[in-house]
């Protein structure tokens, strides 16, 4: 037994312990806790691109690139930490994907990433105080903040002529956020916002709710909620007293169940949802399906790019060393240069071996700004006979 | 002029939907309440009898709607109704055959009978999900308003308008039916009577010759028929959602304890002033103040008592208030 013991166990170091050459990169997700269902398919994304890259054989002179999962919980920021450092001390990666969740990403970010210069790219990290932290360089993220989606919606009520308005949002984190994030936006564009309150979801009636929004009146008003919670409970008050004719609705209230509620009571209702015109989304789509992996599922997009982000910098830096390719990821991601979409990965790394430039698109069509978070691409929705009609895209 | 449109303003976000919501609860408090005053235990299944009732209507107008019946501008739901009635009614009585009786024969005390209807409302839960899913339905078809908005302002030509939708006219008229009968059954006809001989004193009336079988069961045919339709108005003003009528058990039950457990008339009160102080003490009266007060005095705040944050600690203080200073319920019912 003991004799089994030693050597599984030297077998498991000798395979975990990579070819000089190889490159590690670090996969650390909520594996386990409240969004373990939606990490396996990302974890699957971001090796599927380490997968590209190492076959294509021209990454830094024919290097391999080693995966290596690490879970962060979601919502233990020791336990998170701790697996940081595992994977940036006994590891010894070059990089991180991750981690998924906003607060995990903070702990991460404060306690080892800064510490030990190592780079972070988050695929799902939204919350906005992400990017108050100084991150010296370090930190990335290609899913976009909530404040952004805030900021386009407040320039879509501007551009549409709404000059005040109110806000009723769901009572927990995201409708908290998206509501102070809009409404900083929107009176920063010179709007104002007359209320701002919020629902609770599931309840029985909402009269007091729209009365107190009704008294304090404005052009429009914004429901920050769930198509199928209190949201469309807050509609259906709204449409029956004749509150407000216009609404406002960010990416949470877009379900096909709101138009099959409400239908053409709606029209004239406009507002913002995630999604780009990029024919990446669709390539890669149909990669993960070759793949054996749910491509459909929340956030994959994000993952593949976050890991051929991390890849692309490398290269066009001729080094492994977090360091070193820190400052190119900027370059990779965004214009000038070729534009690189999923599955193209082995080209742009030739283009950049050859000391050309790179424009990487991807399947979210990311474009960094700020500190390095997508831009997000998000599409303006109007309602025009009962139907969601995308107008243009932001 | 100014005190037309305040007074508008005031009928649109507070009367209105207070009597409306007002008028539903207590609905649901009538039958809760009865259950109570007779049975003598507080049923939890109360909220899920609601929603099962509903589901059985919902279910038979689908039936007329795929044969093409309608009922004119009223809701096709109304004329379901007696049907789910009927499924409600015999669901119940089949619950209590099963369940309830032998614990009634057992003579086990209330609180035992409370936690029994714990389990069958997590049964009930059960099977309305079950058959009709957890999904937010809408089910209301007919003419949704008898005038909107927009036509009360055109009639009237003030700025603030006034809408009243088919669903709140015919509440109003069904709650004032309903109370009307009731009374007149409990006060005058010999099953009512027994009834109330039976939550008097219990033991007197037996050795009346009262059958506390038939008791039993008329109780419970009551229960579901009020439950229903209290769950089926309800649900053809909001929406139908199984977890929502499952909620709505506690602003029934705060209506039904604040009007005095037990006291059918101290339900239809509850009801009315557990919505009320819901909607009143939330709602913000700066568009009233506007149009009464002179320019100098107006707020400058929303002039609102409490955000709609507080608003179910609102009725909960309430039920505290009374408890702790009339713990019989403003209509003296049975101590809850």
């Amino acid at each position: 037994m003991r004799k089994l013991l030693i050597a599984s166990v030297s077998c498991l170091v000798l395979a975990t312990a990579a070819r000089a050459e190889d490159v590690k990169i670090g996969i650390e997700m909520g594996f386990t806790g409240p969004i373990e269902t939606l990490t396996p398919p990302m974890a699957q994304a971001a090796e599927l691109a380490m997968k590209e890259v190492s076959d294509s054989g021209l990454f830094l002179d024919g290097a391999k690139v080693v995966p290596v999962r690490n879970d962060e919980t979601c919502i233990d920021a020791g336990a998170a930490t701790a697996a940081a450092e595992r994977l940036v001390t006994s590891d010894k990666v070059s990089g991180i994907i991750g981690p998924t969740c906003s607060g995990a990403t903070s702990a991460v970010l404060t306690n080892v990433a800064i510490p030990n210069g190592m780079v972070l790219i988050s695929p799902s990290a939204t919350s906005p105080g992400l990017s108050t932290i100084d991150s010296k360089g370090l930190f990335y993220r290609t899913a976009p903040s909530d404040a952004r989606e805030g900021e386009i919606l407040a320039q879509i009520m501007t551009d549409r002529g709404v000059k005040s308005a109110v806000i009723s949002y769901t009572n927990n984190d995201y409708g908290k956020g998206i509501a102070s994030s809009i409404q900083s936006a929107f009176e920063k564009l010179g709007g104002k916002i007359t209320l701002s309150a919020p629902h609770e979801d599931g309840k029985g009636d909402y009269s007091a709710e729209v009365g107190a929004l009704a008294s304090a009146g404005g052009d429009a008003i914004v429901v920050a909620g769930y198509a199928d919670q209190g949201g469309a409970g807050i509609v259906q008050t709204v449409l029956d007293t004749g509150a407000f004719s216009k609404f406002v609705f960010p990416n949470g209230m877009w379900g096909e169940s709101l138009l099959a509620k409400f239908g053409s009571q709606l029209d004239g209702a406009f507002g913002d949802r995630p999604g780009s015109d990029s024919p990446g989304a669709a390539t890669l789509l149909e990669m993960t399906k070759a793949a054996g992996i749910d491509g459909n599922a929340t956030f994959v997009p994000e993952t593949y790019d976050a890991a051929a982000i991390m890849m692309l910098a490398m290269q066009a830096a001729g080094s492994a060393k977090p360091a070193d390719y820190k400052g190119k990821i900027m370059d990779v991601v965004n214009a000038p240069g070729e534009k690189i979409y999923p599955g193209e990965l082995a080209k742009g790394l030739k283009i950049l071996k050859e000391g050309g430039d790179i424009d990487y698109v991807g399947g979210s069509a990311v474009e960094f700004i700020g500190k390095g978070e997508s831009a997000g691409s998000y599409r303006e929705i109007v309602v025009e006979n009962g139907e969601m009609k995308t107008v243009k895209f932001h | 002029m100014d005190l037309l449109n305040a007074l508008v303003v005031f009928a649109n976000f507070v009367l209105l939907p207070g009597i409306t919501y007002g008028a539903q609860l207590a609905l649901g408090a009538l039958g809760a309440t009865l259950v109570y005053g007779i049975l003598r235990f507080s049923n939890f299944a109360h909220g899920d009898t609601m929603a099962f009732g509903t589901m059985a209507t919902i279910l038979v107008m689908w039936l007329l709607q795929a044969a093409g019946i309608g009922f004119g501008s009223l809701p096709t739901a109304l004329l379901a109704l007696p049907a789910g009635i009927v499924v409600a009614v015999l669901f119940v009585l089949a619950t209590d055959r099963l369940v309830y009786r032998y614990y009634r024969r057992s003579k086990v005390n209330s609180l035992t009978l409370v936690m029994v209807s714990l389990g069958v409302m997590f049964v009930m839960n059960g099977i309305v999900r079950t058959i009709i899913g957890v999904d937010d339905r809408q089910f209301a078809d007919g003419a949704r308003f008898v005038f909107t908005a927009a036509q009360f302002r055109e009639w009237t030509g003030l700025t603030e308008s006034l809408a009243l939708r088919t669903t709140q006219a015919v509440t109003l008229v069904v709650i004032v039916l309903v109370v009307a009968w009731l009374h007149w059954f409990l006060r005058r006809t010999r099953t009512g009577k027994s009834m109330r001989a039976f939550s008097d004193n219990e033991n007197l009336a037996l050795l009346s010759g009262v059958n506390p079988e038939r008791v039993v069961m008329i109780v419970w045919m009551l229960s579901a028929a009020l439950a229903t339709l209290a769950g089926v108005l309800y649900g053809l003003d909001k929406s139908f959602r199984p977890f929502t009528y499952f909620q709505l058990l506690l602003p029934i039950f705060a209506a039904a304890v604040v009007g005095g457990f037990g006291s059918p008339l101290g339900a239809v009160a509850g009801g009315f002033v557990i919505a009320f102080s819901e909607i009143f003490v939330t709602y913000s009266f700066k568009k009233v103040f506007g149009y009464l007060l002179p320019v100098d005095w107006q707020p400058d705040g929303l002039a609102q008592l409490l955000t709609t944050d507080y608003k179910v600690a609102v009725s909960f203080t309430v039920l505290v208030l009374v408890l702790l200073f009339r713990p019989t319920g403003i209509f003296r019912g049975k101590s809850a």
